[in-house]
């Protein structure tokens, strides 16, 4: 059992009481909500006849409905409009902050409570959504949970848990130049497996997690829930406390060396135990890329699609799936495979770095003729940032659409989607089947600098071929 | 498709009915329930939509549109089942379409807790009961089973199997302690101590 480590520090701060079940009653320190997974909380919390327990520590704001190109009320799209309203209606009647489309604070929810000081070390987050491990970049304990614990939330504040194990993924060596913080998740997820870390919370930590952006350890925690584990974190140190400072939401100037000095005693300690531990060689990692329909089938890109018979056999039925989805074939390289569709965005890369990137590959070139390519900022102040950076100039004179800030097509629950079996090179999160809004629609993931490479190339391309 | 007036409440002990077999690993949230049925500010009407992609695109009959599945009620799978999204709408469109309970080799976590929310249990089977179980199933195709919570069995009318429903689960499901809302709040004055040692609740004074 782990001992000493953030993860049990936080638990143990935050345990109400054990039930007669056998399971912990946790307390939620902040509570994210949206609008795909908050009415039924809602009207199941009404028939019920319950109010807010603390309706001060959720907050909420609207993105994965949201359509990218205009977004002038009421929505064409009525069901969207709809679930918007039913949102304003719940925010209002339970005075629940919310940032609304032209607040200034709208955008993933992923990327709007980091960017706002909303997420803090120590703090325990919540929301009906799986990437909500996202916020354990900051050292809190951030994890996904469903309607009818969206509903606890909202009634409690609490809700039922079972302590996780810990796994510890260290990381020496140096990353490569053109290749990014995506690259280093998609690797662990491809070596680890999408099972190995259910039952786990995961902290990476290391030399190259050390020496990471904010920004990028965000991208890291965001996708533990894509190698199974429900929550990923890393240790606060004074980076994360130079990105919190002076926010809207971080503490105050009065409180902010007590809280400073709170969260240093919350790291992990030298002689924690863990459940487990891996490590990695960062220097070993190349621009990774998946091939398949889970994250786990990616390949560097200077490697071939792997054959069926070196891979384990449990892998296997999951590899003749994907082959034949893909419509690719074992042994190939994904080199030169020609695209249709470039997505720039999500909870994963839409902040102002990725952006940033993607930008340093498409200034001066064009995208690529038959290629529909199209950059979404993660919220109204990554928009913002771009935009006084001149980014989106950049961009648009690269022939991709500038678009506003929402989930876009990473989930395709808005106008942007694939059509048919469309290729698109994404630096979303997910390669599921159907996930970007085709029933036979085809994604691959890799980093932005990736994305905007094949762009402007037609088809993928090594990004660092295009590194000056 | 099943009526809201069975679905699960209080103690559940036993589940008894057909079974369902889906076979593969990793089947994901979103081809449970494609993200376009999201937009909805109800389940109702999930029951009809589940695996909406899958079934229209499999070549042979998808297993819940095959005659014989009609009214099944446990649903066996392979591993990780229910990976992707903490989406609650997969869990609540399988027990719109009639799902009660899930027998499978392994869970995603996310999934696991969000079926248990709602009174439907995930118990984990071996690979190898799990190939005799099936072979049983397709030989006797109207059999009825049981899903016995308590001696933590799967019961036909010829054989039994182990499997395995962990602890806190089956505690909660037992007492009808799996609807969590009532618990949670009876704890207010614990809720209310907990609050006072947390110190970005305090201004960091602790
Ligand atoms: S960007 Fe994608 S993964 Fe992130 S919250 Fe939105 S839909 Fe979910």
């Amino acid at each position: 059992m782990s001992c000493k480590t953030l993860y049990d520090k936080v638990w143990d701060l935050h345990r109400v009481t054990e039930l007669p079940s056998g399971s912990t009653q946790l307390f939620v320190g902040l509570h994210l909500i949206h609008e795909v997974t908050s009415p039924q909380a809602f009207s199941s919390l009404e028939e019920k006849g319950l109010n807010l327990f603390c309706p001060e520590r959720t907050i909420a704001t609207v993105d994965h409905i949201v359509p990218t190109k205009n977004q002038i009320r009421p929505f064409s799209d009525h069901l969207a409009e709809q679930m918007l309203q039913k949102l304003e209606e719940n925010c209002s009647k339970h005075s629940i902050k919310f940032f609304n489309i032209g607040s200034g604070n709208q955008g993933i929810v992923h990327v709007i409570a980091p960017e706002t000081g909303l997420t803090q070390p120590g703090m325990t987050i919540v929301c009906g959504d799986s990437h909500t491990s996202t916020h354990g970049a900051f050292g809190s304990i951030a994890f996904g949970i469903g309607t009818s614990q969206v509903r606890d939330v909202l009634a409690s504040q609490t809700l039922t848990m079972k302590k996780l194990k810990v796994r510890r993924l260290w990381f020496s060596g140096k990353l490569k130049k053109g290749v990014f913080a995506k690259d280093l998740i998609l690797h662990v997820i491809q070596k680890l497996g999408v099972k190995a870390g259910v039952g786990y919370a995961y902290e990476f930590s290391g030399p190259v997690i050390d020496n990471l952006s904010m920004e990028e350890r965000m991208t890291i925690c965001n996708m533990s829930i894509e190698g199974g584990a429900r929550c990923g974190y890393i240790n606060p140190d004074q980076k994360t406390f130079d990105y919190l400072k002076g926010k809207e939401y971080s503490p105050k100037e009065e409180n902010w060396d007590s809280a400073v000095k709170w969260w240093q005693s919350l790291s992990s300690e030298e002689n924690a135990t863990y459940d487990d531990e891996v490590k990695f060689d960062a220097s070993e990692i190349a621009p990774t890329i998946t091939w398949g329909i889970t994250p786990g089938q990616s390949i560097a890109i200077d490697s071939c699609i792997p054959k069926p018979e070196s891979l384990e056999n449990s892998d296997q039925q999951t590899a003749l799936e994907a082959y034949k989805y893909m419509n690719l074939k074992p042994g190939i390289s994904l080199e030169g495979l020609k695209i249709d569709v470039c997505f720039i965005g999500s909870c994963t890369n839409g902040r102002l770095s990725d952006l940033q990137k993607a930008a340093e590959i498409a200034k001066g070139r064009q995208v690529a003729k038959g290629v529909k390519a199209f950059v979404v900022p993660g919220s109204e102040k990554v928009a913002k940032q771009a935009e006084e950076k001149g980014l989106h100039q950049i961009f648009i004179k690269a022939g991709f659409e500038w678009r506003k800030p929402g989930c876009s097509m990473c989930l395709a629950m808005n106008p942007d989607k694939l059509e048919k079996d469309q290729i698109s090179a994404s630096s979303s999160n997910r390669n599921f089947k159907g996930r970007q809004g085709s029933a036979k629609g085809r994604t691959l993931l890799m980093s932005p600098a990736m994305v905007a490479a094949a762009a402007v190339n037609g088809a993928i391309i090594d990004v660092r071929k295009l590194l000056h | 498709m099943s009526n809201s007036s069975d679905f699960p409440s209080g103690p559940i002990k036993k589940i008894k009915g057909k079974c369902i077999y889906l076979p593969g690993n990793d089947i994901d949230t979103d081809r449970i329930i494609p993200a376009r049925f999201l937009k909805c500010v109800s389940f109702e009407a999930l029951g009809n939509q589940v695996f909406a992609d899958d079934r229209i695109d499999s070549n042979q009959l998808h297993p819940f549109d095959r005659d014989e599945n009609k009214n099944g009620s446990i649903l066996i799978v392979d591993k990780n089942f229910g990976c992707g999204s903490s989406r609650e709408h997969a869990p609540q469109a399988l027990m719109r379409w009639g799902i009660r309970a899930i027998v499978g080799q392994s869970f995603a976590e996310i999934f696991y807790s969000n079926c248990l929310s709602i009174g439907i249990p995930c118990a984990l089977i071996s690979e190898f009961d799990i190939k005799l179980l099936i072979q049983e199933i397709n030989n006797f195709k109207q059999d009825q089973l049981t899903l016995d919570i308590n001696s933590q069995k799967l019961i036909s009318r010829k054989n039994s199997w182990s499997i395995n429903i962990e602890k806190a689960a089956s505690n909660m499901l037992l007492t009808g302690g799996w609807d969590a809302t009532s618990i949670l709040i009876s704890q207010k004055e614990k809720i209310n101590l907990t609050m006072q040692k947390i110190p970005y609740l305090n201004s960091f004074k602790i």
